[in-house]
């Protein structure tokens, strides 16, 4: 793989316990490029996404993000807390369940990073949080407690928060998933939006139609192994493998992307 | 029928708030060392280092699952002949109500923790924050809300066991009020006298910290 590569894995392993979770995964995503992880549950592509910003340690094998790289397993001794904390500030991770901070408003949760994590002065930080929320259409949101917000709204101060800190790459871990039918176009948007700027994406989804229009790249995971990897038309339109041709058979692949209703 | 008469508790006014005086500044230490070793106890049994934590645990269930007035008398009388340390009684007992207390607030501290979703610390360090730096921030902020009914229980709780220390001469509320009735004849009066003493104070601190609980709650 070449150095255009920003993010690049190779040979990962990870097992919890006696269960093998990832077996020898190779995976590069170009700088600008968006990759669609899908798969079955259990599939590991939720532990993968969390391998790269090293949310899990993995146990053998290396990741590279960016100039940051990390070797695992077989004599390596693992990153300290500093090392990883510093590295997991360029990346910027969404989750399913949104994991915001209940405690702090909308403002308060984008500034948390740049205050805390880059130590950014107050008004600074403050400037850049609005900036972020603005971008996800929510500027008016910004006083405001998390619990007062519809699950796609929270979403999308989720991306603000992570946008906030200025990653290098984005992950997103089905960040569609938990929410109702009709929130679920607002956040897409504001994800092909990102990808439209150029922003280097990983994305595990099981929005495919979703994945077919803004991934460049798709890969199908399978008991911790990939399956099929290739660009995500080709994929999603003509899978070469059966298991991959037998799950995305559950799924609508093409159309229009899930309406976005503008509730904000 | 009994003839009550708290007339003549009247004239017991200053060992009554001598004791008083006692009992409350005995709580506020108490309370606060509990609390200092209730953060030990939390932290060492969430440890990453198996020492800390057997440490933390040992500590946590031989003070939580002992009576404290075996605890008391134990501190006064048995650690001079065992480890030749001698105490007054006020620091033996202050000690052992302490890591009593601690014991408790452990549990509460700990358990607060442990009930903040596993996805806020994930979040923060997914934001490129140290676990300290998510402790600090993310989990304890919200923690210590949950934990404050229970920490508030168990420091009631605690105000009420200084009243043990009269074993140990420690002249409380009640060593004072023992004194009292030894001296009028009227245990009736005095013990009641005592027992409206505890709650006029304790009732006005739960209403406060009622209020203070909803103030908190107003982002959730």
């Amino acid at each position: 793989m070449s150095e255009t590569q920003k993010i690049e894995i190779r040979s990962l392993r990870k097992s919890f316990g006696s269960n093998e979770v990832l077996k020898n995964i190779n995976l590069g995503v170009a700088k600008g490029g968006v990759v669609a992880l899908i798969g079955p549950s259990g599939s590991g592509k939720s532990t993968l996404l969390r391998c790269i910003n090293l949310l899990v340690v993995p146990d053998g094998g290396s990741v590279r993000v960016g100039d940051t790289h990390f070797a695992f397993g077989d004599g390596a001794k693992p990153p300290d807390v500093k090392t990883l904390a510093k590295f997991r500030a360029t990346t910027g991770m969404v989750f399913q369940h949104f994991n915001l901070f209940p405690h702090m408003t909308t403002l308060e949760n984008v500034m948390e990073g740049p205050v805390t994590v880059r130590r950014m002065a107050k008004a600074d930080a403050e400037k850049l949080a609005r900036t972020q929320l603005a971008k996800v259409g929510l500027a008016e949101k910004a006083d405001q407690y998390p619990a007062t917000l519809s699950g796609g709204q929270k979403q999308r101060v989720a991306i603000a928060r992570a946008l906030a800190m200025e990653p290098d790459v984005m992950l997103f871990d089905e960040a569609t998933s938990a929410l109702d039918p009709e929130l679920v176009g607002e956040v897409l948007n504001v994800i092909q939006q990102l990808a439209s700027e150029g922003m280097t994406m990983v994305i595990v989804t099981h929005e495919i139609a979703f994945a077919r229009e803004v991934a460049d790249r798709l890969i199908f995971m399978r008991d911790g192994v990939v399956v099929e990897e290739g660009p995500a038309r080709q994929v999603i339109d003509n899978p070469r493998e059966a298991a991959t041709r037998a799950f995305l058979s559950h799924f609508h692949r093409t159309g229009a992307l899930p309406p976005a209703t503008t509730a904000s | 029928m009994y003839q009550w008469d708290f007339g003549i508790l009247w004239s017991y006014r200053w060992l009554f708030l001598n004791g008083l005086g006692v009992t409350v500044g005995f709580t506020v230490v108490i309370v606060v060392c509990g609390l200092l070793f209730g953060l030990f106890g939390a932290f060492g049994t969430l440890s990453r280092f198996k020492a800390l934590r057997l440490l933390a645990l040992t500590f946590i269930e031989a003070f939580r699952c002992t009576p404290i007035l075996v605890q008391l008398i134990w501190f006064y009388y048995a650690l001079p002949i065992l480890a030749g340390v001698e105490m007054t009684p006020i620091t033996a007992s202050a000690l052992a109500l302490s890591l009593y207390g601690g014991s408790f607030y452990s549990e509460i501290i700990r358990g607060g923790i442990i009930s903040i979703d596993r996805g806020q610390s994930e979040a923060g360090a997914a934001l490129g924050m140290t676990p300290i730096q998510t402790m600090r921030r993310i989990v304890l902020p919200q923690a210590i809300k949950r934990m404050i009914p229970a920490l508030m229980n168990q420091s009631i709780i605690q105000f009420k066991n200084t009243s043990l220390v009269s074993v140990l001469a420690v002249p409380d509320l009640v060593y004072q009020s023992q004194v009292a009735a030894h001296d009028s004849y009227r245990p009736l009066e005095t013990y009641t006298a005592v027992a409206v003493a505890y709650a006029a104070i304790l009732i006005p601190l739960t209403i406060l910290v009622r209020r203070g609980e909803k103030r908190l709650a107003v982002s959730e």
